[in-house]
């Protein structure tokens, strides 16, 4: 992938909205629940989540960016896309751990790394993650043929 | 007929049958196949589409010029998985249909990894012809194209283009006129022409001695069959991919055929350690070498890039291009270890210099090479392979030539045709009617990897939307696109 800086940001905002929104209603009913939180609490952790990936990711994107600055060709290979999901995983759960204001499980008071099983965290986030890439990596030119031409853009500006 | 604009009274005074068709793209080589690939797909039938090509298939030509610079079938070419020239989506990419073909996750793998822990996959020429023969079969190739040559586009007086066209009959004989009345034009006809060195040409003019001294685009076989029946010295000018193939077919040679070849490796300038002018700014160049992995950064197709690109005028343009692109090759193992070995062994020796003299002498030929020190060397060589890649400017082809002298078609910095960024060629609008080209005869626009696979796709792309801006076809969108895309993948006609 070459994207563009608001490319990424786009794509990262749209990929969320457009699959992981979706696959998140689906997949939460049936993540391991070993604290058996009620549906309605686990929902509400996991779109907490998605909202971290999209809104924190929005700072990723510039890092990456940065990053990409250096690389000659100017473009993300698909194998960096990948990796990057462990330190945006980690951010993430770090952020949702800390809590929400919306968020209504028990608080311990201070900073409470266990609150959040990771045996849910986890699957939800590499599964949206994969799909995610996957999807950018390929079948996405099927619908948005320009896309790849636009950095990742999907404003209708060439 | 020398006046800029002619009129339907003009072109029937002289006899000229006129068939009418809204669109019509010269050339038929793989410019056009990617632009009437673009508008099948967007929805316009096949009759109203017209292709006006030497061809029967649009990879001709490029078949041709791959196998003279020793690219057969087998072996692989420079793009990458996903410049699929028979797909405008660029998915499935050429690496995933290989690894289905042969049943060998090994394509997928590396598409997977590339260039981080494996090189770029690139496809075999093999795969690329076949998938360009059948999608041509699936949109409709044979019924738009009319074969012959095409001899002149010009404006007409009430709107759109007259195309001269020389029909050619069964036996490859041309005859005859016929004007194609069409309302928009697409000129993709390739390379003007091929150019030796100016050192080169001028031996060969004054020698006539189209044996020894050959270009690498053109068909040179005979200089292989004999240097794998005699020990033979040769020199290769050129530090780009086709010196590379070049280079690899002789070691090969000398590896697999037992070929006793001597390579003399002549360099005009040598880099050796980084090129680029800043951190963000760096490419490797070794040994004489300037490596990346296609002809541009990647994102010169599509990212960052592009867009840069797309901000700059004139000189500034011309130069980030220069500066991306100029003389490169692939970084590819294999050649390098061939090339490492040559230079221990001795077999293959570089040297930085021009040449100063060129003289034919017994059965070779006699070389002064004029160094950067000063000093002067003498050698025999059987052969000189120009591997330049250098190409014709756009007054070597007559309808390009007309299209400036007469078609309001003015030149870039590059002295290629001037074109827009969504590839109209400045000053030749018609009315309603529109120009546009495509191919590495707009080198020096908005775009740099214009003569590439993905290259023409863009255009290609950017042209449909520009004509249905002006209302001829409607813009691909999402639905149509995954629908005809599904289309694609089955393999059913449109
Ligand atoms: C050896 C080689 C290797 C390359 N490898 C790659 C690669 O790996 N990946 C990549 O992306 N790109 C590659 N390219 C670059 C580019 O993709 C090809 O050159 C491609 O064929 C360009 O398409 P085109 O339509 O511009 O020209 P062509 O495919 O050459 O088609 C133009 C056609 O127009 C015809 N024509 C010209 N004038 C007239 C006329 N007056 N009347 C009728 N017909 C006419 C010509 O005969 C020609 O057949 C390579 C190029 C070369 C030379």
């Amino acid at each position: 992938m070459t994207p563009t800086l608001f490319g990424r940001i786009q794509t990262r905002v749209v990929m969320i909205l457009v699959l992981g929104f979706p696959w998140t209603v689906v997949i939460t009913p049936f993540l391991p629940n070993p604290d058996s939180a009620s549906l309605d609490d686990q929902y509400i952790t996991m779109f907490t989540a998605l909202l971290v990936v999209g809104v924190v990711g929005v700072g990723w994107e510039c890092v990456y960016h940065g990053l990409q600055q250096f690389r000659w060709e100017k473009d993300w290979p698909t194998i960096f896309g990948l990796v990057v999901a462990l330190p945006e995983g980690i951010l993430t759960y770090l952020i949702l751990n800390a809590g929400a204001p919306w968020d209504r499980r028990p608080r311990p008071g201070s900073f409470d790394p266990g609150s959040i099983p990771l045996s849910t965290f986890v699957p939800m986030f590499l599964t949206v993650w994969i799909i995610i890439w996957a999807f950018t990596n390929g079948p996405m030119q099927i619908f948005s043929l320009r896309w790849r031409f636009r950095g990742g853009r999907f404003d209708s500006n060439w | 007929m020398q006046t800029p604009v002619w009129s339907d009274v003009d072109i029937a005074q002289h006899q000229i049958p006129i068939i009418d068709t809204p669109f019509v793209s010269v050339g038929g080589g793989m410019g056009s196949l990617a632009m009437i690939d673009t508008l099948r797909i967007a929805g316009i039938p096949a009759e109203s589409l017209t292709v006006l090509s030497d061809l029967g298939v649009p990879s001709q030509t490029y078949e041709y010029l791959a196998n003279n610079s020793q690219i057969p079938r087998e072996e692989r070419l420079r793009s990458d998985s996903s410049s699929t020239i028979d797909c405008i989506w660029g998915w499935p990419g050429y690496a995933l249909r290989e690894a289905i073909a042969k049943r060998d996750p090994k394509p997928a793998i590396q598409v997977f990894a590339e260039p981080i822990l494996t090189e770029y996959f690139t496809p075999q020429a093999g795969q690329v012809y076949e998938s360009v023969r059948r999608e041509a079969q699936r949109i409709g190739w044979e019924r738009m194209l009319r074969r012959g040559v095409v001899r002149t586009v010009r404006r007409r007086r009430e709107g759109g283009y007259f195309v001269i066209h020389t029909p050619s009959g069964e036996t490859g004989t041309t005859q005859g006129r016929i004007a194609y009345r069409c309302h928009h034009v697409h000129v993709a006809v390739g390379y003007p022409g091929v150019r030796m060195l100016p050192d080169l040409q001028a031996y060969l003019t004054k020698h006539n001695d189209y044996a020894r001294v050959v270009n690498a685009y053109q068909p040179h076989l005979h200089v292989y069959e004999e240097a794998l029946k005699r020990p033979c010295t040769i020199v290769i000018r050129g530090a780009g991919i086709v010196a590379s193939r070049i280079l690899q077919r002789l070691i090969d040679d000398r590896d697999l055929g037992n070929a006793n070849t001597r390579i003399v490796h002549l360099f005009r300038s040598y880099p050796d350690g980084p090129q680029g002018e800043s951190l963000t700014f760096r490419r490797p160049a070794r040994r004489g070498w300037a490596y990346q992995a296609f002809n541009y950064p990647k994102a010169a197709w599509g990212g960052q890039l592009r867009v840069q690109l797309e901000q700059l005028e004139g000189e500034e343009r011309s130069k980030l291009i220069d500066d991306m692109g100029g003389t490169n090759t692939a970084p590819r193992a294999d050649w390098k270890e061939q090339l490492d070995r040559g230079n221990a062994e001795g077999f293959y020796q570089q040297l930085v210099g021009t040449l100063s003299s060129i003289q034919p002498s017994g059965n070779g030929i006699e070389t002064t090479i004029q160094q950067p020190s000063g000093a002067v060397a003498t050698l025999e060589a059987d052969f000189i392979i120009d591997a330049t890649g250098l190409e014709a400017g756009i007054e070597e082809h007559r309808v390009l030539r007309d299209l400036v002298d007469y078609g309001g078609a003015q030149k870039n910095p590059k002295g290629r045709l001037d074109v827009e960024r969504d590839f109209l060629v400045r000053g030749t609008e018609s009315g309603t009617g529109r120009m546009y080209a495509s191919g590495s005869i707009t080198l020096g626009g908005y775009y740099a990897g214009v003569d590439s696979f993905l290259g023409l796709h863009y255009a290609a792309l950017r042209i449909a939307d520009s004509l249905a801006e002006n209302g001829f076809g409607s813009k691909i969108g999402p639905v149509r696109s995954a629908t005809q895309w599904w289309k694609w993948a089955r393999n059913i006609p449109i």
